[in-house]
């Protein structure tokens, strides 16, 4: 098995009284589609924020390619080649979609100060802008301004803006939320297209996209891991039977996955 | 945009035909107008593109002038070259050390510390020697623009000054346009934007904030050198928080974030404390209120002007 590109070991957050993150290690492998389950408050969201280096940990080390990226700030991660979306849209809403990419993209750029240059004319930054639209199946709409496209357009381009940046980390909270079917379906597409060439932390509430995506699972709960790995390990665990979907009327996914329904919902029997 | 660049076409051609009318007095109330438009100009990079409201921009420009004052010698005229490349240097360096501090603060703090640290400055030059007081420092002599023996045009003839202002005010104009045009000029509107956004996107924000911090000082300095070059004159008031606050106006007043918005803004603003000084010795009540009426009919400042003017297009860019 390939080395992990980025690990915690032992991460811990704590806000005030409450423990969001308890002593989690585990590793992103380059070519791995790492899934991460669990209710809400499970703490997925905030272990994405530490990786990230939105918020500094508590205790424990992160550490990339074996370098301990613990306190690093999150440009410095973002440089690194670890890339995230939010689970709020978190876009530049004045902006054309190509230029919220084109922008995303000139981070990469090697000098940013040559000041009598025109940002618009550098064929390598407009390159990785437009692959990245055209790879979240925004081509179309490119020169729209962000605010004005559609909920499910605003997700895609949260994508985009972070493959623009050619990341070999992906870190994506809830990348499904608010999509339509369709989009939902390209979007699932698209993570199974770039799994194979990046290390994916991906937490999702949508089952089916979990189980046709993911290579290993990790299941949180109360800000701690419960259990992880394969697909198949998890669909027959019975503590994650028991703990995440509170009861034990059969695994997640088990039954062509429509069934399954966001997490957090309690369970899903009748 | 074709119409755009015939009012800025035609607004040149009306400034270049100033001193033409040959009032001596109009033609230095424009040349001092043109130098706190490049005050408003340096500003807004600072508030309209980056989304930094400073209070204390008037630090910059009483650097720039106090530079010339401390610089000249007594006896002799100064050379307008080297001064004026001390002057911008000297606020350049100054923005640099202070916004290494207050860069990193953010909203209602970033308005209180730079407040903050241009009061420093005005007590600096008010209460010690550097500035020999309140009284401030006369100049004697206006600045040389003589290059080896030869002089191509006399600070000390109005209609001079005015040309060489006008021609600093159109090349400010350029670097800025050039500025906003490149790679940094982006960045700078993504932090406006989403400076959060941004920093995840591998951006060094705090870096790029300090380097708008620095140019804007810079270009403060500038206004604040030529200032001192036409007045002859500079003392401690060119750092008072009035003077940040006036140029904060002027851009409200303008539009924020269109460069030709602060330019207009500060003729609009000298025009109407020419207006009502004439009429009341209380003008500032009725100047006070028209800026109130400005802000709240037209919020978007003088630079909206147009858009608002122009019958809304059937097929906007937010139509599919």
């Amino acid at each position: 098995m390939s080395e992990p590109l980025l690990a915690t070991r032992a991460l811990t957050k704590r806000f005030g009284g409450l423990t969001a993150n308890s002593a989690v290690s585990l590793d992103l492998r380059k070519g791995q589609v790492h899934a991460l389950l669990g209710p809400n408050g499970a703490g997925k969201s905030t272990l994405i924020n530490l990786l990230s280096g939105d918020l500094p940990v508590s205790s424990g080390r992160i550490l990339y390619r074996d370098r301990d990226i613990t306190r690093l700030g999150p440009h410095q991660r973002s440089r690194l080649g670890i890339g995230r979306s939010y689970q709020k849209t978190n876009i530049f809403g004045p902006f054309t979609a190509y230029e919220n990419c084109r922008l995303a993209a000139q981070s990469r750029q090697p000098r940013p100060w040559r000041i009598f240059s025109d940002a618009q004319a550098v064929p390598a930054v407009r390159r990785a802008a437009e692959a990245a639209l055209e790879a979240a199946g925004l081509a179309a709409v490119a020169d729209q301004p962000a605010a004005s496209l559609s909920h499910g357009a605003q997700r895609q381009l949260e994508i985009a803006m972070v493959l623009a940046t050619a990341p070999e980390v992906l870190l994506l909270d809830e990348p499904l939320a608010g999509m339509g079917a369709d989009e939902a379906h390209r979007m699932v597409e698209l993570l199974q297209k770039l799994g194979p060439d990046h290390a994916m932390l991906l937490v999702e509430h949508d089952m089916d996209a979990v189980f046709a995506v993911a290579d290993v699972i990790t299941v949180m709960v109360n800000g701690q891991v419960l259990e992880s790995g394969p697909p198949a390990q998890i669909r027959a665990s019975p503590a994650v039977r028991q703990a995440y979907l509170g009861d034990d009327d059969g695994p997640p996914g088990a039954e062509g996955g429509a069934a399954a329904r966001p997490a957090g919902s309690g369970g899903r029997s009748a | 945009m074709n119409r755009k660049r015939l009012t800025l076409a035609l607004s040149l051609l009306l400034l270049a035909a100033v001193p033409l009318a040959g009032s001596a007095y109009y033609t230095e109330l424009v040349t001092k107008v043109m130098i706190l438009a490049i005050f408003a100009m340096s500003l807004d990079l600072l508030v309209g593109y980056t989304g930094l409201v400073s209070l204390g921009h008037a630090a910059s420009y009483g650097i720039g002038a106090y530079t010339l004052a401390l610089a000249a010698p007594r006896y002799d005229p100064a050379s307008l070259w080297v001064t004026l490349a001390e002057a911008v240097l000297a606020a350049g360096l100054a923005s640099l050390a202070v916004g290494f501090f207050v860069v990193r603060v953010k909203g209602v703090y970033f308005l209180m510390v730079t407040l903050a640290f241009a009061q420093m400055f005005h007590f600096l030059f008010h209460d010690t020697d550097l500035g020999r007081g309140s009284d401030g420092i006369s100049i004697s002599f206006r600045p040389d623009a003589s290059v080896r023996g030869f002089t191509p045009f006399d600070l000390g003839n109005s209609v001079h000054a005015y040309y060489f202002v006008l021609v600093v005010l159109l090349l400010t104009y350029a670097f800025l346009r050039l500025l906003l045009r490149s790679p940094l000029g982006h960045a700078l509107r993504g932090i406006k934007s989403n400076e959060h956004r941004m920093q995840s996107l591998g951006f060094p924000v705090l870096r790029y904030k300090l380097a708008s911090f620095t140019i804007a000082g810079a270009l403060g300095g500038l206004a604040g050198y030529l200032s001192a070059a036409q007045f002859g004159f500079v003392n401690p008031e060119l750092f008072g928080w009035h003077q940040s606050g006036n140029v904060l106006l002027m851009l409200i007043l303008g539009g924020l974030g269109s460069l030709t918005g602060g330019v207009a803004g500060a003729f609009v603003f000298v025009a109407m404390q020419e207006l009502f000084q004439a009429l009341t010795i209380h003008w500032q009540l009725p100047f006070g209120l028209a800026i109130i009426l400005l802000v709240v009919f037209l919020p978007g400042g003088l630079a909206s002007l147009p858009a608002r003017l122009r019958p809304p297009r059937p097929e906007g860019p937010f139509h599919v």
